[in-house]
């Protein structure tokens, strides 16, 4: 057997194994019942879910709560299914958070919280405008 | 009036952009094609005659692009969303490549220039050369074109006029609407990072494309082994100026933008990451070939792959097929089906033109021996490639949903939940290797060895790195094995290749850019492994707090809750946190930000007091003065033993359409950086909920207190102008002067008491960093007492967390080193490819 073939099937056989630890690493986005059926059968991957912060019938947000020094907070989160749970978060709440239209977190439960690593914010108008600010008009004559 | 001739005539200018591109390219492809020598010629001619028309309107349609930003032509799209009136010229030649089409712009830009410097210097090459250029800009060029045919939107223009992209009522009532002021360029961006970085990135991504057309005319014209003379100085140009790009992007991310580090395996980095690492791959295959005319199958490949790995990457970041997963990825533009065809066919192109020639090329049935040079490098290059397959495969999930997505499967995965934790365990393993063959790859480059000779030349290396790994070890305290061979193999590149640099004559230094560039890469490694490992949060509090009532865990909290005018200790440290600072337009430092009042225009203020600094007062009460409004620093002292050690301004921009962005203030050391920045502050936008007011009644120079501060009432003074109205003979205002005294700062109010055209009234002075709200009710002459209002909210505050980064000086150096080393070796290629022309 030649050198050049052992370098290639020992490349193969790293690229094989590349996408095989991938896929095990990989994440999925799941839904809370989906979340703690995992957490219930031992499984304690982390992954995401996507939701919207549940609001009363003046559209405030309700289910915050500041932890203590204000360094971590909690919040309710409704899931695609309609479920609504309760989400912990070591960081300190950003300021613009209850403006967001749809939160990922990203983590998993333990008992009835879930506790999230990470949270990705979708707000509205991030990065595009979608309508013109009409203050200070310009009058044409 | 909507000046719409300038919008057309930009949208003209694209249009002939995109047309002289395509006539170029079938120009100089019959020119290949053809065998009479004179038409040839005549062919070329053509090709290069519109290759130049296509310059000129390129140079057109971005000048008319930058017209419209720089004269505040807010009636088109682009300005409106990217530009506004207070930005001083060089953000708006940074708003100019902020948006899709103006970066696309910026590239086509790019290939015009390399297009032009090739059309001078390739000599026989032109024709098939600039037959690949030609096409790349006609593609290039349709993604901003903007036209309508057989019903598809072909590209989306930048001249767009804003009533025809936003259906916003007020155009109904007034079509001639013009806004009086854009929307800006975004907060995040605005730092001189945006005005260098994109331009050096689109050159590295533009120039990725030279040795690609060379390979290309090469395969077409079966010149299989000359394309690699021309192509090798470009690949390393390339190799260099994208490597620079994204490592300005890496500091900008580090010292600005608080992505959270220099690198954050994001995919729109990754999607960088993996041509730049395919095409050093490349660099080394074609190296071997020239040294022993092996690997030149391999050598084609990867530059194809760099090339086509460039347009994924463009088709990843810009099409919005990333969505929630990146968060620096450009707007959908609905380009979706443009870019996959511009990557399909340039995909057909390479798989079509390798295949048929593919028999043809020449091969060598050579063994490498082991001891050989060209093994080691192979190897290395073959660790490159495999570290660009492992970023490329987790990167890809979102287009593997979306691809069974199209055959009816519903595909629920997503990337990893800690992908710096992912990417690393993977990416560790192969620098480790990395390091290894380029310490003993370069030993082999320069010297031909013997079997026997191996250990005697490997020998004082190798111990001279155990010696100093092992001092490292025991004064870092390393533990982390991987991290430990990491160390060793990055100390015994750099010592391998110093080692080398040591044997080079004086006369033949200019030859040693490949050891300059390993050491320099090395430094890197060990920079990012000592930053990034060992980086420490200092900020990290272990309370034994709970994770909440309801569960048992303990948890470390990173964050600090600092109140104004309050020291709390923080690891060696107190810190206490001084209050809101601004900085103003031409007037250094930082200056107190309650002594400002807010104008009507967003990026001016009025000084409510005379500033004084060095005892001379700077800016005079009442003056109105210029200021980055969405700027707010934190002055945060850090003590020791009770003494000032420094002071550190961490940034917050507010801004209603991008809420809170933070940028961190770094306190640099040698061996290491302190990076704080602010987690969250007080919600701006929230209403202030003040207390039920408590009255008091009081004399002149008397004592009170409030919200935990003690106060005095200084003095009560008449006053003959009131926020800058003068008064009327029967108007009577009286202004008090009220001190709140904290332990570190002092805070002034000054409560207004006003008869006004008969009318009692009184203006409240608000102290926002001690929240408190002074209104002055009453006077009493009698008995001179005055009667004052107090209410209370929460005191001003911030949450900060601070990161030591160790020994990231040595990243910072080594990236130098790096540049240094390409420079070297770009130099002697090109010196090489000059003398060969000549002979």
């Amino acid at each position: 057997m030649k050198k050049s073939h052992i370098l290639l099937i020992g490349v193969i056989a790293v690229a094989i194994f590349i996408i095989i630890s991938t896929a095990g690493d990989a994440s999925s986005y799941v839904t809370f019942s989906q979340a703690k059926a995992l957490f219930e059968s031992g499984n304690t991957k982390k992954i995401h879910v996507v939701g919207e912060l549940p609001k009363d019938s003046a559209g405030e947000v309700i289910g915050i709560e500041r932890g203590e020094d204000m360094v971590s907070f909690s919040f309710l989160m409704t899931d695609s299914n309609n479920e609504t749970r309760k989400v912990y978060y070591n960081e300190p709440m950003p300021p613009d958070f209850h403006r967001s239209e749809q939160v990922v977190v990203i983590g998993g439960f333990r008992d009835d919280i879930f506790i999230a690593d990470q949270i990705l914010l979708k707000c509205p108008s991030k990065y595009q405008e979608e309508t013109v600010k009409v203050t200070g008009v310009k009058t044409l004559d | 009036m909507i000046n719409e001739f300038i919008g057309k005539a930009g949208h003209l200018f694209v249009i002939i952009t995109f047309i002289s591109a395509l006539y170029a390219a079938g120009s100089y492809l019959w020119a290949s094609i053809v065998k009479d020598e004179i038409s040839k010629k005549q062919w070329q001619k053509n090709g290069r005659i519109a290759f130049f028309i296509h310059i000129g309107s390129v140079f057109a349609t971005a000048l008319t692009l930058f017209y419209i930003i720089y004269n505040h032509h807010f009636e088109y799209h682009y300005a409106y969303s990217h530009s506004s009136k207070n930005l001083p010229v060089y953000y708006m030649i940074a708003s100019f490549w902020e948006g899709q089409e103006g970066s696309f712009l910026l590239w086509i830009f790019w290939n015009c220039v390399l297009g032009l410097i090739l059309i001078f210097t390739s000599r026989k090459w032109e024709s098939p050369l600039m037959t690949v250029f030609a096409l790349v800009e006609a593609f290039l060029a349709s993604m901003i074109l903007g036209v309508m045919i057989f019903g598809v939107k072909i590209g989306s223009s930048p001249f767009l006029l804003l009533r025809d992209v936003f259906d916003d009522p007020i155009f109904r009532i007034n079509p001639d609407f013009i806004p009086a002021d854009g929307s800006g360029l975004n907060p995040l961006l605005q730092n001189y990072w945006m005005v260098i970085h994109p331009p050096t990135l689109f050159f590295g991504y533009a120039s990725t494309l030279v040795p690609f057309a060379f390979l290309m005319a090469g395969l077409w014209q079966k010149k299989y082994k000359e394309w690699i003379r021309p192509a090798l100085p470009w690949t390393i140009f390339s190799i260099a100026t994208l490597g620079l790009g994204k490592l300005m992007g890496a500091y900008w991310a580090y010292e600005t933008l608080n992505f959270g580090g220099y690198w954050n395996w994001d995919p729109v980095e990754n999607a960088v990451y993996i041509p730049w690492i395919i095409q050093v791959a490349s660099l080394h295959t074609m190296i071997i070939f020239k040294k022993n005319n092996t690997a030149l199958k391999t050598s084609m490949i990867l530059v194809i792959a760099t090339f086509l790995f460039v347009l994924y990457a463009t088709f990843l970041t810009r099409s919005g097929i990333l969505g929630n997963a990146s968060v620096h990825s450009f707007t959908d533009l609905g380009l979706n089906g443009q870019l996959l065809l511009y990557l399909l066919v340039f995909l057909a192109i390479s798989i079509f033109l390798l295949s048929i020639r593919w028999k043809d090329i020449p091969t060598t049935e050579k063994e490498i021996s082991t001891y050989s040079r060209e093994f080691w490098i192979f190897m290395g290059a073959t660790t490159l490639c495999l570290m660009g397959f492992q970023v490329l495969i987790p990167t890809s999930i979102p287009v593997f949903n979306a691809v069974l997505g199209w055959f009816g499967i519903e595909s629920n995965m997503a990337p990893p939940a800690d992908q710096v934790g992912f990417y690393t365990k993977f990416q560790l393993w192969g620098a480790i290797l990395v390091a290894i063959l380029s310490g003993t790859g370069q030993f082999f480059f320069w010297k031909k060895m013997e079997k026997s000779k191996i250990k005697e030349a490997l020998l004082i290396p190798i111990l001279l790195t155990l010696v100093f790994s092992s001092v490292i070890i025991m004064v870092m305290k390393i533990q982390n094995l991987t991290y430990i061979l990491l160390l060793t193999a990055a100390l015994y590149s750099i010592i391998a290749n110093f080692k080398i640099l040591l044997g080079f004559k004086a006369a033949n230094i200019h030859l040693s850019g490949g050891s300059v560039a390993h050491i320099g890469l090395a430094m890197m490694l060990i920079g990012i492994l000592f930053s990034s490992g060992y980086s420490k949060v200092v900020s990290l509090n272990q309370s034994g707090l709970l994770y909440s009532r309801d569960l048992s865990d303990d948890i470390n909290r990173e964050n600090v809750l600092l109140f104004i005018d309050e020291t709390r200790k923080m690891n060696d440290y107190e810190l206490l946190y001084k209050g809101q600072r601004v900085k103003i337009d031409g007037v250094g430092g930082y200056l107190k930000k309650n002594h400002f009042d807010q104008t009507k225009e967003s990026h001016k203020v009025v000084a409510k007091e005379d500033i004084i600094k060095n005892d001379k007062v700077i800016i005079q009460k009442g003056d109105t003065v210029g200021i980055r409004a969405e700027n707010t620093y934190y002055e945060i002292e850090y003590r020791k033993e009770g003494k000032r050690a420094f002071t550190l301004y961490p940034r917050a921009q507010v801004n209603p359409s991008m809420g809170l962005v933070v940028s961190p203030a770094i306190r640099r050391a040698v061996d290491h950086d302190l990076y704080t920045h602010v987690s969250t502050i007080p919600d701006p936008e929230v209403e202030v909920e003040w207390s039920e007011p408590e009255t008091i009644s009081l004399r002149g120079g008397e004592q009170f207190f409030v919200n935990d501060f003690v106060a005095v009432l200084e003095n009560v003074q008449r006053v003959v102008e009131v926020d800058g109205i003068s008064l009327n003979e029967n108007d009577v205002a009286v202004e008090a002067l009220v001190q709140i005294y904290g332990k570190n700062e002092t805070f002034t109010a000054r409560p207004v008491f006003i008869i006004h055209n008969n009318m009692v009234g009184n203006i409240p002075d608000i102290v926002e960093e001690a929240g408190v709200k002074i209104a002055l009710t009453n006077i009493n002459p009698q008995e001179g007492s005055y009667e004052l209002n107090l209410q209370t909210t929460q005191k001003d505050y911030i949450i900060m967390k601070a990161v030591e980064k160790p020994l990231i000086n040595i990243l910072w150096l080594g990236t130098l080193i790096l540049m240094l080393g390409f420079i070297m070796a770009i130099v002697r290629r090109f010196n090489e490819f000059r003398k060969l022309e000549v002979q």
